[in-house]
């Protein structure tokens, strides 16, 4: 009996594998979605372990410490001896333009220390702790470690770009998760009933696609009050970014329902006598559960490039809170760009993650339609 | 006889893709003569298709003519190796259309949405002759008279969704004898319609080939088309040639057992109610998993082990005109 | 083919009406009203306005009757043509915006024209030549621009062109014609500048469309009509040009519809990026400064412009649809 199995596997592999391992084989056969994922998977490990991976008080400010360009770290003494460490900077002012310059100072080598004591702060906000990934034997390591440099406020970059990640990708994942709240309840509506319901929601949504997003984003963002703390700044952001993501949602799940209905099973499970609810549950969101997932990988970079477009303009999250389009909103002009072109490291961030994401959306698209 | 307007010799057509080499065809012979009609004949994916857009020179990438002749006999008397030209080359193309029409299996999606009927034929008709378009626009009227299409000076200017599926194969037949090509090649040319729909357009190719000694090649699963119009018969199974012969002889005397069994599967009027119809065990193998020896040995009831999955059979001659490749029949 | 253009025209009546709503929304959303906002405005000017005078005001604007009655008095003020005082500039609206308006038309048309004339070429050749070398290249660059957020795009195209090129690639106008009249020169002087933030403009959408119009062509390829095309001895090129890119031309065509709102939207952007003279900065700024009649004045023409540009797309889709305008329903 196995053996006869055995001897027809390869086709019988197929045959009687799970929806969820044909979509599994499809995905891993697209290296590039593969190689998305994880690196999305890292973006979000940064985001969680933010303040470990920080190592200096993002909001720690010091005139003295003003457009510090990035510094490297030192792997080396001077005997040769592997010992990474870093200078401590001397600020220099010219006497003439009175502009301030800095150079390090290599008679003031400050050892690396891994896992060390920093500022306070609370591990997933639950945990309160100090330790941080890098640290310094001595000294503050806001005054000598600076591996992206700093901003106008002497504020560390690199800090601050790990704290952006956090804001970001969460922004996101909360923009989608109410487009996808929405989308799949008025999507689901309009693919079930059909009819005036599906009609009238399917003119909302191609009147909402036919309207330029951004002035509106921007009038509504605008008129988010300034005196709004930073985390009702935020969920309004997020109210408004959802408000537009939740139409290609809702087409897709829509569309999904309408081939579902016409499907021999769910007339079987009809004929069966099945609930509507068990129905929808049981035999309609698990087919199309993957290609939600696909949609949802696809919006997410939309939501972040929103957020980041909004925060850019002033019009998002606005400081103290940090993001992305926060970080960028001070590399805004030539002038500033030419004084601290490394502030424009915060676009490298953005770019590398909404590439992943298309990645790995497009991987997801093409597996879930494993007889496709 | 006349001689033959077109041999086709040892065909081998192969189509090379990432998973393996599938050998849509592999190894087909026939004669086509003036005025006949042969007919191809076998399931679904048993290369017919590949066989008649090989001799046009259409097969799509990955496929390519890997062995064998296709001799055309044209209008002067010589003969030209259709296998042997580019396929791109302005030979191929004179030829495509001008002196081999072609009618296709789906007359829903065979002609563009977006041009007008006309526009289509008027195209052909330029394309192969040195007319107007005022004149190419009379012979296109004159071409859908031709083919039996009500009103054709209106229908001129119609879309295809506008006509039903029985004008629009008459359009597809009219577009194809444009140029007025000797050789129609007619793949499946009735699948796709109803079952009177089927019998005028069958009645339309026979007239068009009496009016214009035609030389026909009517590919089709269905044995009914073939007996109703064929001349001569190759039955195939997986790319190879099974049988071959007069079409009198392949109703009668079928000798392969591919061919008893097609035709053991015809639903008959004498059959009595609620008899089960013949069918052929199993399926067709997948084109990658081709059985070694004879294709057709897994599903043969007269399968023979240690003979037929080990060699593919050699080609018998029976009788004049008929023969079989077969173990059964090897002296 | 009436009833599908009466579909469109009620869609676009319903989606400018939806807009206007929107617009008297947000401009009733900032704390106070617009009298409180001209009040505080004068009297940082020097001048004052006495409670009674703004009352006398809120009575005109009808500020203190219901919302509705509100919204359709703004109705009646905007179907005349006026959009009302800006604060911040103490002029009226439609003379700050002035030539603004048209050179953010100008920029977005550049660009949907950019936009296709790029990706149609890309994209046949992208499918007839599916997974060849050039097919990659132009994948890869394609999904590069579709991460890249346009103003990123634009920031780093000012930084790279000012450090390494020594340019500056921002505006429209130079400076000695910034200010002139319009004439041939200036004219000239505009088309100079526009290449640069119409091209930034034009690279998402020219990778999205790649990607549609390869998707669409490729399907197209499969069909029989092109196999026909071919049996009729037609030239290959002649076959592709004539039959499947013209049926993928229409899927192509109909994504005016959404490319006209992301090119607006996009221009609005990457000009306060570039600091072009559009309505864009102008925008960012009323919005900034709670200039609510400048800044959703400003969104109401956009919102208006894109439905007019989606209107006209429709037509043409008419027009070149056989299937549509003999009334067939696709």
């Amino acid at each position: 009996m196995s053996g006869a199995t055995d001897a027809a596997a390869p086709e019988n592999r197929i045959a009687v594998a799970t929806q969820r391992q044909l979509i599994w084989w499809r995905f891993k056969k697209h290296k590039l979605a593969v190689f998305s994922a994880a690196v999305v998977l890292a973006f979000y490990m940064v985001a969680a372990f933010a303040d470990f991976l920080a190592y200096a008080e993002p909001f720690d400010t010091q005139a003295t410490r003003s457009y510090i360009p990035p510094q490297p770290i030192q792997w080396f003494d001077a005997e040769g001896n592997f010992r990474p460490h870093v200078f401590a900077l001397k600020g220099k002012r010219d006497p003439r333009t009175f502009k301030l310059s800095y150079a390090p100072d290599p008679s003031d080598p400050r050892d690396l220390v891994l896992f060390a004591h920093g500022y306070q702060y609370h591990l997933f906000g639950l945990i309160p702790t100090d330790r941080h990934l890098l640290g310094l034997s001595h000294g503050s390591p806001q005054d000598a470690i600076f591996l992206l440099g700093t901003d106008q406020l002497g504020r560390d970059l690199w800090s601050r770009l790990i704290l952006a990640t956090r804001t970001s990708l969460t922004i996101g994942l909360v923009g989608v998760a109410m487009s996808l709240v929405l989308g799949v309840l008025l999507g689901g509506l309009s693919g079930l009933y059909g009819g005036t319901i599906d009609t009238v929601i399917q003119r909302v949504i191609e009147v909402l696609r036919s309207v330029p997003t951004i002035p509106l984003w921007m009038g509504l963002a605008a008129a988010v009050p300034n005196s709004w703390t930073p985390q009702q700044v935020y969920f309004s952001i997020t109210i408004i970014i959802s408000l537009i993501g939740w139409t290609e949602l809702a087409r897709v799940v829509r569309g999904r329902f309408l081939a579902l209905r016409e499907e021999d099973f769910i007339t079987a499970a009809e004929l069966a006598g099945a609930s509507r609810m068990r129905i929808i549950f049981k035999h309609m969101v698990p087919s199309f559960l993957s290609h939600i997932i696909a949609a949802i990988s696809l919006a997410l970079p939309a939501m972040i490039i929103s957020e980041t477009t909004l925060s850019f303009l002033g019009l998002g999250l606005r400081p103290p809170a940090i993001s992305w389009g926060v970080l960028l909103q001070d590399a805004q002009n030539l002038q500033t760009l030419g004084l601290a072109p490394w502030l424009l490291i915060a676009a490298l961030p953005v770019i590398v993650v909404i590439l992943a994401f298309n990645f790995l959306g497009d991987g997801l698209r093409d597996a879930a339609d494993p007889y496709g | 006889m006349v001689d033959p307007i077109l041999q086709v010799r040892d065909l081998h057509t192969h189509f090379f893709a990432d998973e393996g080499v599938v050998r849509a065809v592999d190894g087909t012979s026939f004669d086509l003569y003036p005025g006949r009609t042969l007919g191809i004949v076998g399931e679904s994916g048993c290369g017919k298709s590949v066989t008649a857009r090989s001799i046009l020179r259409i097969v799509e990438r990955p496929g390519r003519i890997v062995s064998g002749q296709i001799l055309l006999r044209r209008g002067d008397g010589s003969q030209i190796d259709l296998a042997a030209q580019s396929p791109d080359s302005a030979e191929m193309r004179t030829i495509r259309g001008g002196e081999i029409g072609l009618v296709f299996q789906e007359p829903m999606s065979s002609l563009s949405a977006f041009h007008t009927v006309g526009n289509q034929i008027i195209e052909a008709v330029r394309l192969h002759s040195k007319l107007s378009k005022k004149a190419a626009r009379d012979r296109a009227i004159e071409l859908l008279a031709m083919v039996g299409i009500p009103r054709p000076a209106q229908r001129v200017d119609a879309y295809s969704f506008e006509l039903s599926g029985g004008l629009r194969q008459r359009v597809m037949i009219a577009l194809a004898l444009a140029a007025e090509p000797g050789i129609l090649i007619a793949d499946e040319p009735t699948t796709a319609l109803d079952v009177t729909t089927q019998a005028q357009i069958l009645d339309l190719i026979r007239r068009l080939q009496q009016e214009r000694q035609l030389a026909v090649i009517l590919i089709t699963h269905d044995m009914g088309v073939i007996a109703e119009m064929a001349d001569d018969v190759v039955v195939m199974y997986l790319g190879k040639e099974v049988e071959k012969g007069p079409v009198d002889t392949i109703f009668h005397a079928p000798r392969h057992p591919y061919t008893r069994s097609l035709l053991r599967s015809i639903p008959s009027v004498l059959a009595r109610p609620r008899d089960r119809l013949a069918t052929i065990a199993g399926s067709i193998p997948h084109p990658f998993a081709r059985p070694k020896g004879c294709p057709f040995h897994p599903r043969c009831p007269d399968f023979m082990p240690g003979t037929c999955d080990r060699d593919f059979p050699k080609e018998v001659a029976i009788a004049d005109r008929h023969s079989t490749a077969c173990h059964l029949y090897a002296s | 083919m009436l009833t599908y253009l009466a579909r469109r025209l009620v869609l676009a009546l319903i989606t400018t009406w939806a807009i206007t709503v929107v617009t008297f929304i947000i401009m009733q959303l900032p704390p106070g009203d617009f009298v409180d906002a001209y009040v505080s405005q004068s009297s940082a000017m020097g001048s004052s306005i006495s409670a009674a005078e703004a009352d006398a005001m809120r009575q005109a604007y009808g500020l203190n009757q219901p919302f509705y009655i509100q919204y359709l008095k703004w109705m009646s003020f905007v179907a005349r043509g006026e959009l009302g005082l800006s604060f911040e500039y103490g002029r009226p609206v439609t003379e700050v915006i002035g030539d603004r308006l048209w050179l953010t038309i100008i920029l977005s048309i550049g660009a949907i024209l950019v936009t296709w004339g790029l990706a149609l070429p890309i994209g046949i050749y992208s499918a007839v030549r599916q997974y060849s070398f050039g097919d990659y290249v132009f994948t890869f660059v394609g999904f590069i621009g579709l991460a890249i957020p346009n103003f990123l795009l634009a920031l780093i195209i000012m930084y790279v062109g000012f450090r390494y090129f020594g340019l500056n690639v921002g505006g429209l106008f130079s400076a000695e014609y910034a200010l002139a009249p319009w004439s041939f020169a200036k004219v000239w002087d505009l088309m100079e500048h526009l290449p640069i933030p119409v091209f930034i403009l034009a690279l998402a959408g020219t990778a999205q469309l790649v990607r549609i119009m390869r998707a669409n062509l490729l399907d197209e390829l499969r069909r029989p009509y092109v196999m026909t095309a071919r049996a009729r001895g037609l030239p290959e090129y002649r076959v592709i040009l004539k039959y499947p890119v013209r049926a993928a031309l229409n899927p192509f065509a109909s994504t005016i519809g959404y490319l006209l709102p992301f090119m607006v939207s996009g221009s609005v952007i990457i000009s306060v990026v570039l600091s072009l003279p559009t309505v864009g900065p102008l925008l960012l700024r009323s919005l900034l400064s709670q200039d609510m009649l400048l800044g959703s004045s400003i969104i109401l023409l956009l919102g208006i412009l894109t439905v007019i540009g989606t209107l006209l797309s429709d037509m043409l889709l008419m027009w070149i649809d056989p299937r549509i305008r003999l009334g067939r329903d696709t």
